[in-house]
């Protein structure tokens, strides 16, 4: 079995997140790291590599970024992967999220894989439907927030996963090829020894643009995108709120209840 | 064609109420650009007429049936995308919930739409609609537009809010749809599986949260007992100081190191609003403050803060609120 | 030395044996082991110009190159990236980096520039102040940079990898490797212990990473420097050294700053029997930002002295409103800084390792400089460790002779007999003079020791009452600092911090005040006197080094923890 495992850099959770006022779009300008959902995607590659249900041949991650993107190639290959791709290209700059599934999803295909697997949100884009997007293109089915995932041999094989949706947990059987977005509460995510880390920069990494994968030009970009962002401001400030004193309890508990109704919350 | 479909989710015989109030949004800016608001539901038998109908009161005109499987996305993607085809809406709306990510992603896909999601509002701009949504945790709103055929809409939880109206009985059309192949390889073993011990602290719309105010691990029986009176859908969480001190489980834990919340009520007593908590829970609609220093910074973001002993208005605000559900 | 019933810190010393738990003797077996060239303990500004300059001189010896191996020279970092745990003022001597890259034009430096004028103010109150003209000596910048530590680490950083070294951060250096009296590199820190030190199921443990030559640039309280200068006598004959605690905000502000500003006095107070020196310091960070930082020399008898609240007063004063309102915080930090001068400073060598920077106490107290130092300092060793790989040995005690011999051992000996006045205190060196004057004589009172911060008798006294109350505009509380150093540890990681837990409530409150991120709490219920136990919340730590000095022994958490700060 073939795994691809998508990965993405983002900004580090400590590094303050605003918007670059002379591009309109995220400042990425300071520390990244690998994606943490990313990190239970490739994961729980390893630990189906390490069971004993199915034999995986190659862990493959796969990336669409700029040059500096190839330190989330790094950190996917120290925690197992076996080599990696990143599709790097100017043309791909301001793409959304419709414009960056579809870019990836070439690039997946070319690898034909059975298993594509993926964090469920990432920390900038917080838009939680990549791997939706991906699978569409890819003309495989799709389950996200998985927090559980175990294979059921067959050929192909099965997987069965659980996630926790509208009305509680669904499990569901899904034949692959298919795409798995996972959340975080599936596995504990392994560190990666040193020698992994030292090791991972003589694992093969190439590197694809637009044409290498047959992207087609207008459907990427800022061209390609067909949602705009702007215009961003800050949120409305909240009014103050209304401040009790408690004298007699009673009657604090009183006003509180009379605001509980207003407000429909009991 | 300014006409908004919308995908409404159903489960043993009622509809989700995320998707209610996508229908009634999708009601309300589809009339201020001139267009009707559809919906599309996919099931079983269990979609009767008289249950279809029904969304007319919401301010769907059409309700597009299709038999398909239930609570998986695929089978819908399909659906909608043939409606759409065949109809020509220009919007797609969904409610907060797992599915209309799916599905609303997926539709981008397949039509090469523009999509924005976690959207907490919708608005008509010269005779097209616009979506706001907040980025960067909650510290930012941008604005959406969108270019093409189809505009792909997806709301964050409770962020549309349900109105029924006198509209009537909707008309139901049957959809005949084709489904991909792929479509058919995700079966629903068990749907809606409820776990007792796993108390879901981001899907409650009432959390009652405690610190260190509670004085001790036993402290937290207030809590508990005041969740309780609220009723289901409510549940109790944590600050990180008192998880640390072993009085609450690390599941509860709200903050910059725990869970990110937004429930319609955020009730935190014995809390001091230290930053590092307030990243986890500012985005709740209504947020009530309990603690005995008025000068904790809760106060400070909370939209009622009661200055006082938490070991008095606890218990006795638990017994107004039994009192007052009967 | 008599307390007067007062409690010192020193009488409740940290469980901890530093030679015994961080000195590894054993190796692993050669396939667990990772081999380098030259292992360097530290990404700031020391050991990040050991990297560079170690690869300059490998770049004309590929063939010395080639023996070192694949990983010729590897920088070990515990911060998130180079830069992430450095802070300092700072205004910085360009000689270091003039002699690290004579061809690197200053103006591609990572530097706010220089500033033209300086002034220094002794502060009365908060609203009167008294300028020093002519600025004294030590105090005047012409021709120096303003930088961010934490800028130039990274800037440094790059550079370094450009050139082939292997920077592995979020990896920290928890032991020495020694073995036949013989320095044979580090072994890295576990990941993936539980709160209780107990294994979780991901644990990875650390490794060895074995060298010819170790570079020890850990920084101003030197976690694997505290044990080998033990293990090789490296303190003989020297005086012990002492610190001094900084903390730090950035701001952003409405009207830029035109002039390099230093401070003494208020708040501090002046009698003797309170020790409490230090002053502040305001730079320009370019246009539109301000450096500003207070800093308390850590022998301070009051236990009740917080740097971080008495930054905070000291910001009310006229002066710095003046240059913050309408201005927003966008950093925060602490450090403490070695002080102890030329005395306190170490043998730096030992055979197959070196001490660069603040770890050998290579700090100009009176002139307020050091980062220049570091460089150099990571210079000498590289050149020194580049002859010993040429001959095929391990004995780097040339490196003493080119550290005493250069800027550093001269500037430094020039400065060693200004116990008066300026042992105990750049600041407090041009208050005494100038202080004298003004004062006719009132101060300064009585004497100064050379005593360690942690033998200093506490009190609790009065200090606290002082503290402005935070409105979370202008003056800031520890948590909210703490969030914006971007201190995100993980909950169950393990405690890095070594304190008695019950100790006199003197020590506890010493320790509760002192602490900038808030890490030591009295419960609500402890007792007004005798023995307390000490809640700490280590999570919060941002390892400025202070509890170091001050009875405790601070050790490295996992790697990748603590702040990252990025403009300090």
């Amino acid at each position: 079995m073939k795994i691809c495992v998508l990965v993405k850099e983002v900004p580090d959770a400590a590094v303050e997140k605003r918007i670059n006022p002379s591009t309109g779009r995220l400042d990425r300008s300071g520390e990244k790291n690998l994606n943490p959902y990313d990190t239970h995607a490739i994961e729980a590659a390893m630990q189906m590599r390490e069971g004993d249900s199915v034999e995986v041949e190659e862990i493959v991650a796969v990336t669409m970024g700029p040059e500096s993107a190839v330190r989330a190639l790094h950190k996917a290959v120290s925690l197992g992967a076996d080599r990696s791709v990143q599709l790097t290209d100017d043309g791909l700059e301001g793409s959304d999220v419709a414009a960056t599934g579809y870019a990836l999803a070439k690039v997946v295909e070319k690898e034909q894989p059975d298993l594509v697997l993926l964090g469920q949100q990432s920390d900038d884009g917080e838009c939680y439907t990549i791997g939706a997007v991906v699978a569409d293109h890819l003309k495989m089915p799709s389950l996200t927030q998985v927090i559980k995932m175990d294979v059921d041999g067959g050929a192909p094989p099965t997987l069965r996963c659980e996630r926790q949706a509208e009305y509680g947990y669904d499990t569901v059987e899904v034949q692959l090829p298919a795409v798995i977005s996972v959340g975080d509460a599936i596995n504990e995510p392994r560190y990666p020894s040193l020698k992994a880390i030292m090791g991972a920069r003589k694992k093969p990494l190439d590197k694809v643009a637009i044409g290498d994968v047959g992207i087609d030009a207008s459907m990427v970009g800022v061209e390609g995108s067909r949602v705009e962002c702007g215009d961003f401001h800050a949120p409305e400030a909240k009014p103050a709120g209304q401040i009790i004193e408690d004298e007699d309890t009673n009657e604090t508990v009183e006003k509180i209840v009379a605001w509980l109704e207003e407000r429909k919350l009991i | 064609m300014a006409d908004v479909l919308t995908y409404v989710l159903h489960y043993e015989g009622a509809f989700n109420k995320n998707s209610l109030g996508a229908v009634s949004e999708g009601a309300a800016r589809a009339k201020e650009i001139g267009g009707e608001c559809h919906a599309v539901v996919v099931g079983g038998d269990d979609l009767t007429d008289e249950l279809c109908q029904s969304l007319g009161a919401y301010g769907a005109t059409k309700v597009f049936r299709a038999k398909g499987e239930e609570g998986l996305a695929q089978p819908v993607i399909d659906v909608m995308a043939k409606v759409i085809d065949d109809h020509g809406h220009s919007y797609a709306l969904f409610g907060g919930g797992l599915l209309g990510f799916e599905i609303g992603a997926g539709l981008a896909a397949r039509k090469h739409a523009g999509v924005t999601m976690e959207v907490t509002q919708v608005r008509a701009e010269d005779g097209r609609l616009v979506a706001e949504r907040p980025i960067l945790q909650d510290s930012q709103i941008s604005v959406s537009k969108y270019n093409g055929d189809l505009g792909i809409i997806i709301g964050r939880i409770n962020a549309f809010e349900i109105v029924s109206s006198d509209g009537g009985s909707a008309e139901v059309v049957d959809v005949d749809v084709e489904y991909s192949t792929w479509s058919n390889q995700a079966k629903m073993v068990q749907r809606g599986e409820q776990r007792g011990a796993d108390v879901d602290i981001e899907g409650a719309d009432i959390l009652v949260a405690g610190g260190r105010g509670l004085g001790k691990a036993e402290g937290f029986k207030l809590a508990e007992d005041l969740a309780a009176a609220f009723g289901s859908g409510s549940a109790v969480a944590a600050t990180r100081a008192v998880v640390d001190a072993g009085w609450y489980p690390y599941a509860a834990q709200i903050g910059q190191t725990g869970k990110t919340v937004a429930p319609k009520l955020y009730l935190a007593a014995g809390i001091s609003g230290a930053i590092q908590h307030k990243v986890g829970m500012q985005s709740s609609e209504n947020i009530v403050a309990i603690n005995k220093d008025a000068n904790a910074p809760i106060f400070e973001f909370s939209d009622l803060g009661i200055v006082g002993d938490l070991n008095k208005i606890l218990p006795k605000l638990t017994e107004a609120i039994k009192a007052k559900k009967g | 030395m008599s307390l007067n019933g007062a409690v010192a810190p020193s009488q409740f010393p940290p469980p901890v044996d530093s030679v015994g738990e961080f000195i590894k003797r054993e190796l692993d077996p050669e396939d667990e082991r990772i081999d380098v060239g030259v292992v360097i303990v530290g990404g700031g500004p020391a050991g990040l110009a050991c990297a560079n300059r170690l690869l300059q001189l490998l770049a004309d010896e590929p063939e010395l190159m080639e023996k070192l191996g694949e990983v010729p020279v590897a920088v070990i970092e515990k911060g998130k990236a180079c830069g992430a745990h450095n802070l300092s003022g700072a205004m910085m001597r360009p000689s270091g980096l003039k002699q690290l890259f004579p061809d690197v034009p200053e103006s591609d430096w990572p530097s706010h520039g220089t500033v033209a004028k300086d002034s220094v103010y002794w502060m009365l109150g908060p609203n009167r102040k008294l300028p020093l003209k002519p600025t004294p000596p030590p105090f005047r910048n012409h021709g120096n940079h303003m930088v961010s530590v934490a800028e130039l680490s990274r800037w440094l950083a790059n550079r370094a990898e450009e050139a082939g070294a292997y920077i592995l951060t979020e990896t920290s250096a928890h032991q020495l490797l020694v073995s036949d009296g013989v320095v044979r590199g580090i072994r890295s820190g576990d990941k993936g212990r539980g709160k209780d030190g107990e294994e979780l199921s991901n644990f990875e443990p650390g490794s060895d990473v074995t060298a010819r030559a170790t570079v020890l640039a850990e920084g101003t309280w030197g976690h694997l420097a505290g044990p080998a200068i033990k293990e090789f006598g490296l303190a003989a004959n020297r005086e012990p050294q002492v610190w001094a605690l900084g903390v730090k905000e950035v701001w952003e502000v409405p009207k830029p700053l035109d002039r390099v500003i230093h401070t003494l006095g208020w708040p501090l107070r002046y009698g003797a029997k309170w020790h409490e020196f230090g002053g502040s310091w305001i730079y320009p960070q370019g246009e539109d930002r301000v450096s500003i930082g207070f800093v308390v020399g850590l022998d301070y008898t009051d236990a009740t002295v917080s740097p971080h609240d008495i930054l905070q007063q000291f910001k009310t004063s006229k002066l710095v409103r003046g240059i913050l309102d309408g201005g927003k915080r966008v950093a925060w930090g602490a450090k403490a800084i070695p002080e102890g001068g030329y005395w306190a400073m170490p043998r730096p060598s030992a055979p197959g390792m070196v001490i660069c920077g603040d770890s050998a106490g290579m700090v100009n107290v009176p002139i307020l400089k050091g980062i220049h130092y570091a460089i150099h300092s990571g210079i000498m060793a590289a050149e020194t460790i580049f002859e010993q790989l040429k001959a095929g040995g391990t004995d780097l005690s040339a490196y003493d002779l080119r550290v005493e011999d250069s800027l550093i051992g001269k500037e430094l000996y020039q400065s060693r007999n200004m116990k008066q006045p300026f042992s105990r205190g750049f600041f407090v060196g041009g208050a005494i003079t100038n202080a004298m004057v003004i004062s006719k004589g009132h101060f300064p009172g009585g004497r100064w020791s050379n005593h360690r911060d942690a033998e200093a008798g506490m009190t609790i006294d009065s200090k606290k009452d002082t503290y402005p109350k935070p409105d979370g505009k202008y003056t800031f509380d520890k948590l909210s600092s703490v969030y914006v150093s971007g201190n995100a540890t993980r909950d169950d990681a393990p405690n890095h911090i070594r304190v008695r837990k019950q100790v006199p409530r003197e020590i506890a409150e010493t320790w509760q005040w002192m602490c900038p991120a808030g890490v030591y709490e009295l419960p609500d219920d402890a007792p007004e006197s005798g023995k307390v136990d000490v809640i700490v919340n280590y999570t919060n730590c941002v390892q400025c080094g202070a509890i170091t000095a001050k009875g405790g022994r601070l050790t490295p958490p996992e790697g990748g923890d603590g702040p990252l700060y990025t403009v300090t």
